[in-house]
């Protein structure tokens, strides 16, 4: 797959080495390049620096061949409004959004986007460990 | 009409205050809690500190029942989120949101926004008004139907000095609605009108057919 990913964070470079091990094409967008220090020395994918909200740098990215498109920055709006342009302007047939608000969260994945919010997930896990029942293996979805 | 004010910067302010006025419900929501304070002492209660982008804020101010909401905070992603989130979760009829970025454009009329307005290309605009002799100068879109209204000058050079209008080879659907002469000031486009330096043509047409009434008029 070709997989394009905005934010270079912990969970977006954790992510690109992942599908990057698997054989995967990724390219990996960030607005601050010191952040690639987070990716592995053998990272074979593309990282570049840009907005992701920017079509122009959407473009660069590769998004026209993009089979997948994931937004994980630190601000719910801008992974929104990124993946509504990957998905809606550049026809992207899948864009995985982080979205911290549930609400916001809920909204969005009823408008298509395949959203999941760490909160949620996030306190399920941690509502598991703390009643003592095993922690659930995949992630609950959304609420 | 209840209007939703989102983001209380200076277009936000200034925004309410001008709403306020005509007599309009107003409701400012602002992050900024000291930003809030100073709103509230100068134009009463009206400014709620919150996040407009969330569900649990536009509700707690009735959005419900809101007929606009304008999003004009300085960031382009927040404004797109309230807007949507107003119109999807709340079916407010009209959003309205600011866009710095003038390529938002047309993601944010995609994405469901009635009308962005971007700041950016206004000033540009306004700016490009006060640089003499462009030759051909912007004064409104028709988004409706797809055209603007643009004012041409007829310089030294331009193609058509010393034509009748009736004999001017303009773009399909595009119209001369008035000429104002140097000579005799505003004049009807009577199609036995003969152009000559100096003259202004105020036009009519579609919008991908600027370029082209421009060649035809000036010449460049």
């Amino acid at each position: 797959m070709n997989v394009v990913i905005m934010g270079c964070g912990r969970v977006g470079a954790a992510l690109a080495k992942l599908l990057d091990d698997e054989g995967h094409h990724v390219t990996i967008l960030d607005i601050d390049s010191y952040s690639f220090r987070r990716l592995p020395a053998d990272f074979r994918g593309t990282a570049l620096v840009g907005n992701g909200t920017d079509q122009e740098v959407l473009v660069r990215a590769g998004i026209a061949e993009a089979d997948v498109f994931v937004a994980t920055t630190q601000g719910d709006n801008r992974n929104v409004m990124a993946a509504q342009i990957a998905k809606h302007i550049f026809g992207v047939r899948r864009a995985v959004t982080r979205i911290y608000d549930p609400i916001r969260e809920e909204m969005y994945r009823e408008l298509g986007l395949e959203t999941f919010s760490p909160t949620m997930v996030g306190a399920h896990y941690m509502h598991a460990l703390v009643v003592g029942r095993p922690a659930p293996a995949v992630p609950p979805a959304g609420r | 009409m209840y209007i939703i004010v989102v983001g209380g910067g200076q277009v936000g302010y200034h925004l309410s205050k001008q709403l306020i006025a005509e007599g309009h419900e107003v409701l400012l929501i602002e992050k900024d809690a000291r930003t809030c304070d100073r709103i509230n002492e100068d134009l009463g209660s009206v400014c709620l500190r919150g996040d407009g982008c969330e569900a649990a804020t536009l509700d707690e101010v009735g959005a419900g029942r809101a007929d606009v909401l304008i999003a004009v905070t300085g960031e382009d992603e927040d404004n797109l989120v309230s807007c949507q989130v107003a119109k999807v979760r709340f079916g407010v009829r009209r959003t309205i949101a600011r866009i710095n970025n003038p390529k938002n454009d047309r993601i944010f009329r995609l994405l469901g926004i009635d009308a962005p307005v971007s700041s950016t290309q206004v000033i540009l605009e306004h700016i490009e008004h006060e640089v003499p002799q462009h030759p051909l100068m912007h004064l409104m879109d028709l988004s409706r139907f797809g055209m603007e209204i643009v004012d041409v000058l007829i310089g030294e050079d331009s193609p058509v000095r010393g034509k009748r209008l009736s004999d001017l080879e303009l773009p399909p659907n595009a119209f001369v609605s008035l000429v104002i002469t140097s000579r005799d000031g505003p004049q009807a486009p009577n199609p036995s009108l003969t152009l000559g330096p100096g003259d202004e043509l105020i036009a009519v047409t579609p919008i991908d057919q600027e370029a082209r009434l421009r060649r035809v008029l000036t010449g460049v």
